[in-house]
């Protein structure tokens, strides 16, 4: 039996379709990645799986129950950490940890095993109000709290959002130790970085799955010719390669331009030698590997 | 059940480590017993008068003695110059104008027949119809003992006389603070009882944490006793206060039972709590929820009978104060406090009271389900 499976679930507000015809399926003790930009659906897919909202259309099972009509069983197996920091602010860490834990009948005492590793680094903060942690502490302290009861299935609603770097590497490295554990994990996010470290990766766009494969699987499945650009002039680059006949499209990826190339004729030399005569010195044209998000680039047009 | 306890504590723990909060507690019945009556009056005091003169004689001399003896009038001026009086009164030093015309003590003691010409500003148009008759009477009262000193003995006594002698039921003194703190109690339990927790709960919607409860197994129900509870225990205890601050400070004694105030009170809150969580159920953000409670308060207190009796309001107007839950507590307390009536005399109150948490309730159990 797979974990979570969705099947053809639309949600709209008003107008807004939020959510069009979603399916997948996520098997036990998965590490599942949504990929998308803000306001792609991802948090009303969680809160249609956490039992927070209903959807209009379509149905979804979690553990093989209902999320309509099981809502009740489905909140005690699963655990959930909304985008935004929502625990209690002017509790302490130690009173939020305790009070989620009470509320599943659990103390923290009998699942602190499970969440020792996260939870160690705030052991000195305890007496601290939740409000007054750092950034990468609250995340730390919500997990925690997700976590408590144990739950064979996490929701993780863009938990990386706002966190420095360092601490978004540690906690990709927690999820890891998690999955270890047998725990199925969804995770949202909108960092295409991160996208690789998950199991199984879904992109969404404007409410709708354009894919569901392994990070690999995806990269490899991009048949287009991509080459790298750089020049002393990057804004105008921008734009004369937009323009440029056989170019299909360009995005900027950080200190270079990612061009896709459909004509056969042209080669990085002969691109390279058109933009010196455009007046663009220090030009550099080479072929490289497609990343997740070239890949959602493609997809997403 | 113990979950609800748990959630009981989180309560408590917020409450009191909220900076706000505990102090309003403490405050509010103070506030309301302390201050409030002294604010809350329609008693009429310090009127200021100026005299314009335009004749000095003994009678004048009187007549001023009378005036500025009283206690509810403070004379500001004695000039001789109506101008000069008039811009006292522009410049709000001066309320009221009494003009004595040339002639005046002549007139009186030949023709038995005086005039004055009284001015008053009544921007504020009880304290000027108030004011008006207080110096009418206190004139009056001049003017028969004039009579007596002028008139011979034998005509006076001629004039039939009615002598009314009224006896004041129920607030013998006339005292308005007897008729008002009854009425401001009930403010607390409106504040304490419904609004407080309506705010509370938006609170959590507005930070997300309702979310996270909301994946737990904690069922609606117990969440919304829980948030109610605290609330309805701290709004009592307040109400209680209060009215021992009011026997204490004020000698104010319910003549009636207080179990019937009590019962009263508790059935009102249960109304105003579905009121609240209908108004926490329609509110996403504090913002709209605090605009749309004081929208309500405003009107609650207004359309109670609370400063004014309802029933000297347009009919209309009465319609509205027949769907204001407060107006009937109101009307019930005074009752209780003042008249003594029991369960029987309020009944209608009851009734209506009732009604009002039914249709609050399952208003509020109805919009909850939607707001999913």
């Amino acid at each position: 039996m797979d974990a979570i499976s969705v099947n053809k679930i639309s949600k709209s507000y008003g107008t807004v379709r939020a959510l069009q015809e979603v399916s997948f399926e996520v098997q036990k003790g998965e590490l599942f990645g949504i990929i998308g930009p803000d306001g792609a659906g991802k948090t009303t897919l969680f809160r249609i799986l956490t039992t927070l909202m209903l959807p209009d259309l379509g149905t979804a099972t979690v553990n093989g129950l209902d999320v309509v009509t099981d809502y009740k069983e489905i909140r005690r197996q699963v655990g959930y950490m909304p985008g935004r920091f929502s625990l209690y602010q002017d509790m302490t860490v130690e009173e939020n940890l305790t009070f989620f834990a009470t509320l599943f009948g659990t103390t923290v005492r009998e699942n602190y095993d499970l969440v020792k590793d996260i939870y160690q680094p705030l052991e000195k903060f305890k007496t601290r109000r939740a409000g007054k942690l750092s950034g990468g502490m609250k995340q730390k302290l919500a997990l925690s709290c997700a976590l408590i009861h144990k739950p064979s299935v996490l929701f993780l609603d863009e938990p990386t959002t706002g966190v420095d770097p360092v601490s978004r590497r540690d906690f990709w490295e927690m999820l890891q130790r998690l999955k270890k554990q047998g725990i199925t994990i969804v995770v949202s996010t909108p960092y295409m970085d991160e996208a690789v470290l998950c199991d199984r990766i879904a992109l969404i766009r404007e409410g709708q799955f354009m894919g569901i494969e392994t990070p690999q699987e995806i990269v490899n499945s991009y048949q287009e010719r991509l080459w790298a650009v750089h020049s002393n002039k990057m804004s105008s680059l921008l734009a004369e390669l937009r323009t440029f006949k056989g170019i299909q499209s360009c995005f900027s990826f950080g200190d270079v331009l990612h061009v896709t190339v459909i004509d056969d004729q042209l080669s990085p030399a002969s691109l390279k030698c058109f933009l010196v005569k455009e007046g663009h010195a220090d030009v550099e044209v080479y072929p490289i590997q497609a990343t997740i998000e070239d890949c959602y680039m493609l997809l997403a047009k | 059940m113990s979950t609800l306890k748990f959630l009981l504590e989180k309560e408590f723990k917020q409450f009191f480590r909220n900076p706000f909060l505990p102090r309003t507690l403490v405050f509010m019945p103070i506030m309301i017993i302390l201050i409030m009556p002294f604010a809350a009056t329609m008693d009429v005091r310090n009127i200021n008068v100026a005299f314009v003169l335009n004749e000095q004689s003994p009678l004048t001399n009187r007549l001023i003695q009378k005036v500025s003896s009283s206690e509810y009038f403070n004379l500001v001026d004695v000039t001789s110059s109506s101008k000069e009086a008039l811009s006292l009164v522009e410049k709000g030093t001066a309320d009221m104008i009494l003009e004595v015309p040339v002639g005046f003590e002549r007139k009186l003691t030949r023709e038995g027949k005086g005039d004055l010409l009284l001015s008053i500003n009544s921007v504020n148009g009880a304290k000027g119809g108030i004011g008006s008759s207080y110096i009418a009477t206190l004139l009056n009262d001049f003017a028969l003992e004039m009579r007596d000193e002028l008139a011979p003995v034998v005509l006076s006594s001629s004039t039939p006389v009615i002598q009314i002698v009224p006896r004041y039921l129920f607030n013998a003194s006339l005292s308005y603070r007897t008729y008002m703190i009854p009425a401001l109690i009930t403010i607390l339990l409106t504040l304490l009882c419904s609004f407080l927790p309506a705010l509370n709960i938006v609170s959590e919607k507005e930070a997300g944490t309702i979310e996270q409860i909301n994946v737990t197994p904690v069922s609606k129900f117990t969440f919304i006793i829980a948030k109610l509870l605290p609330y309805w225990i701290m709004g009592f205890l307040v109400f209680t206060i209060a009215m021992i601050l009011a026997c204490w400070v004020w000698g104010l004694i319910p003549v009636g039972n207080v179990a019937t105030i009590y019962l009263i009170a508790i059935i009102y809150v249960f109304a105003m709590s579905g009121f609240g969580l209908v108004i926490s159920n329609y509110s996403g953000t504090m913002q709209q929820a605090m605009f749309v409670i004081f929208f309500f308060m405003i009107v609650l207190m207004m359309m109670s009978g609370l400063f004014t009796p309802f029933r000297s309001m347009p009919l209309w107007a009465q319609y509205i104060t027949a769907i204001n839950p407060l107006r009937y507590l109101i009307e019930a307390m005074r009752m209780v406090y003042l008249k003594g009536s029991g369960i029987q005399d309020i009944a209608r109150n009851l009734a209506a009271l009732i009604g009002f948490a039914v249709f609050f309730l399952l208003w509020a159990v109805q919009s909850y389900k939607k707001s999913n």
